[in-house]
C-alpha cells in the first residue's frame, strides 16, 4: 500500500561556476512513497512555476538508470542510498521517512564545474574517452564469430566495465578529486578483450594523460568510489589501468 | 619522465619508497628484539652498524627514501585539494567500507615523522653521530642497549613511542596494499590477500616494537641475559 510522506528538501541553488551559491528550502507535503526522487523533484519544480520562480536545475534524461546523466548527491552520498546499485532516477521517496530533512546537493569536484543548480559540467569525461582512441578493426567480409576466442570470465568482466555510464559519482565521493574508476573501467573494458589490445598501451597513456590534464587528482585507494558506484565497479579496475599504463611506459 | 609527469607515475614514486621503508622497519623490529635476549648481541649489532661506510651509506639511502616519500606525500595532497576544489559538501557520509586510515594518511605521516624525529634525537643523534663526531656521553655510542634502557626508563618517552608505533601501524595497514594496489599487482583475489597479508605484516612489525618499548619500561633489569648489566664503555 503506498503511503504519503512529508518531508523538507534543502536544495542547492547557484548561478554558474564563480556565483557563491545557496540552499533553499521547502515543505513537501503528502508525496507518495512510490515517487521516484526525480518525479518528486518535477513536482516542486511544477509548484515553483506556478509561483513564478524559478524552477531547480537538475541533470536528467532516461530516468531508467542506463544513461548516467542524473547527478544529484542526496544526504552525504552520491545517488543517495538507493535500494540496489542504482542512479539517483532509481531512488524512490520510500527510502526516506515522513519528517525527514533531505538535503540535496551537486557534485563538488574542481573538474565539474556547476552550470546552474545542480546541474554541473562534464564535458572532461567525454574528452577522456575521446583521447582514448580508436579500436582496429578491418573492414571486408566479417569473419566467424568463433574465429576469436574470449574466455567466459573476460567477456564478463569486460561487460561489467563497460557498464560504467560515466556519471562520475568516483569523482564526487573522492576527497582527491580522482577519475580513476571511470579512466580504469572504460580502459578495462577494452584492454580485456583481444580486440582491444592492439591499441591496449596507446590507449592507457593517452586516457591518462588526458585525465592528468584535465586537473582530476592522484588516487590513493579510499575506495570510496567503488562504495558509490551505481554500477559496482570496483577498483580492481584501478589495478589493471596502473598495470597497463606501467607496463606501457617500461615498453616505451 | 613518466614518474614525476603523470600521476600513476608519482604514485609509483609513494609506492615504491614506501615498500623500501616498510622492508626497513621489518629489519629494524627484528633487530631491536635481539635486546631482549642479549645485550652483548644487541650491541654487536650497533658496533657492527655504528659509523661505518656502509652504515653511513645505507642511512643516506633511507633518508632518501624518507624525504622522497615525504616530498611526495605533499606534492600529491596539494594536487588532490586542487582537484577537489573548495567547494565542499554540506551533509557527507563515510561508506563503511572506506577505512579510515586511507583518508587519514597525511596526518598520519606527519605524527610519524613528528615521532621519528624525537626518534632519532633519543638514539641515532646518541649513537651514529655522537660516533661520526666524536662525541664523549656517559653511555658509549655502541651501548644500543643502554640507550634504550636509559630511554624507556622515562614514561614520557614510552607513552609518545605508543602512540606513534600505533600511528605506524595506522599508516601501514593502508600503505601495504595500497602500494601494491598502486603497482598493479592487485585484482579480485590478489585485493584481498594483500590487505590480509599487511594487516599481519604490519600488526607483527609493530608489535616487536612495542614489545621492546614496553619490556624496557616495565622491567629494564629483567632483559639482556646474563651480561644484563651492561657497565658504559665496556665494548
Amino acid at each position: 500500500m503506498a503511503k504519503n510522506l512529508s518531508f523538507t528538501i534543502k536544495y542547492w541553488k547557484q548561478n554558474g561556476p564563480k556565483d557563491k551559491g545557496h540552499f533553499e528550502s521547502r515543505q513537501m507535503k503528502d508525496i507518495p512513497d512510490d515517487t521516484s526522487f526525480l518525479e518528486m523533484l518535477d513536482i516542486l519544480n511544477e509548484q515553483l512555476i506556478e509561483e513564478g520562480k524559478e524552477p531547480f536545475v537538475f541533470d536528467h534524461d532516461c530516468r531508467e538508470g542506463i544513461c548516467g546523466m542524473c547527478s544529484l548527491y542526496i544526504n552525504g552520498t552520491p545517488h543517495g542510498k538507493t535500494e540496489r546499485g542504482a542512479t539517483t532516477c532509481q531512488l524512490y521517496m520510500r527510502r526516506f521517512k515522513d519528517g525527514d530533512t533531505i538535503t540535496i546537493e551537486p557534485w563538488r569536484s574542481a573538474g565539474f564545474p556547476v552550470i546552474k543548480d545542480c546541474m554541473v559540467d562534464r564535458t572532461a569525461f567525454d574528452k577522456i574517452i575521446q583521447a582514448g582512441g580508436y579500436t582496429t578493426v578491418r573492414t571486408g567480409a566479417p569473419q566467424d564469430a568463433n574465429s576469436i576466442l574470449i574466455p567466459k570470465q573476460d567477456a564478463d568482466e569486460a561487460m561489467d566495465c563497460a557498464s560504467c555510464i560515466g556519471c562520475g559519482a568516483c569523482v564526487a565521493a573522492c576527497k582527491n578529486g580522482s577519475a580513476m574508476l571511470f579512466v580504469s573501467s572504460k580502459v578495462s573494458q577494452l584492454a580485456l578483450l583481444p580486440q582491444g589490445r592492439p591499441e591496449a598501451a596507446k590507449r592507457a597513456k593517452a586516457m591518462v594523460a588526458k585525465m592528468d590534464e584535465l586537473g582530476f587528482g592522484n588516487c590513493t585507494n579510499t575506495r570510496a568510489c567503488e562504495a558509490v558506484c551505481p554500477k559496482c565497479e570496483t577498483i580492481a579496475n584501478i589495478a589493471r589501468l596502473n598495470r597497463e599504463f606501467i607496463k606501457a611506459k617500461l615498453a616505451d | 619522465m613518466w614518474l614525476f609527469k603523470s600521476s600513476i607515475g608519482r604514485k609509483v614514486i609513494m609506492s615504491v619508497t614506501g615498500i623500501a621503508l616498510v622492508l626497513f622497519l621489518t629489519f629494524h623490529g627484528c633487530m631491536n628484539v635481539v635486546a631482549l635476549l642479549s645485550a652483548d648481541a644487541y650491541n654487536q649489532i650497533c658496533a657492527l652498524l655504528g659509523s661505518n661506510w656502509y652504515a653511513i651509506a645505507a642511512t643516506c639511502g633511507l633518508a632518501a627514501l624518507v624525504a622522497i616519500h615525504i616530498v611526495y606525500a605533499f606534492i600529491l595532497t596539494f594536487q588532490n585539494r586542487k582537484a577537489r576544489g573548495n567547494n565542499k559538501y554540506y551533509v557527507t557520509e563515510k561508506p563503511g567500507k572506506v577505512e579510515w586510515a586511507s583518508q587519514n594518511m597525511l596526518v598520519l605521516g606527519i605524527i610519524v615523522v613528528l615521532g621519528l624525529l624525537l626518534h632519532l634525537f633519543n638514539f641515532w643523534y646518541n649513537m651514529m653521530f655522537a660516533e661520526i663526531a666524536e662525541v664523549q656521553n656517559a653511555i658509549s655510542a655502541t651501548d644500543g642497549f643502554n640507550w634504550i634502557k636509559m630511554t624507556f626508563s622515562n614514561p614520557v618517552f614510552v607513552a609518545i613511542y605508543v602512540i606513534w608505533l600505533v600511528a605506524i601501524w595506522f599508516h601501514l595497514t593502508h600503505g601495504f596494499w595500497s602500494a601494491i594496489q598502486t603497482l598493479g599487482w592487485s585484482g579480485h583475489i590478489w585485493f584481498k590477500r594483500w590487505k590480509l597479508i599487511g594487516s599481519i605484516w604490519a600488526t607483527i612489525v609493530m608489535a616487536l616494537f612495542l614489545i621492546v618499548a614496553l619490556a624496557f619500561a616495565i622491567c629494564p633489569d629483567c632483559l639482556g641475559g646474563a651480561s644484563g648489566k651492561v657497565v658504559p664503555f665496556a665494548m
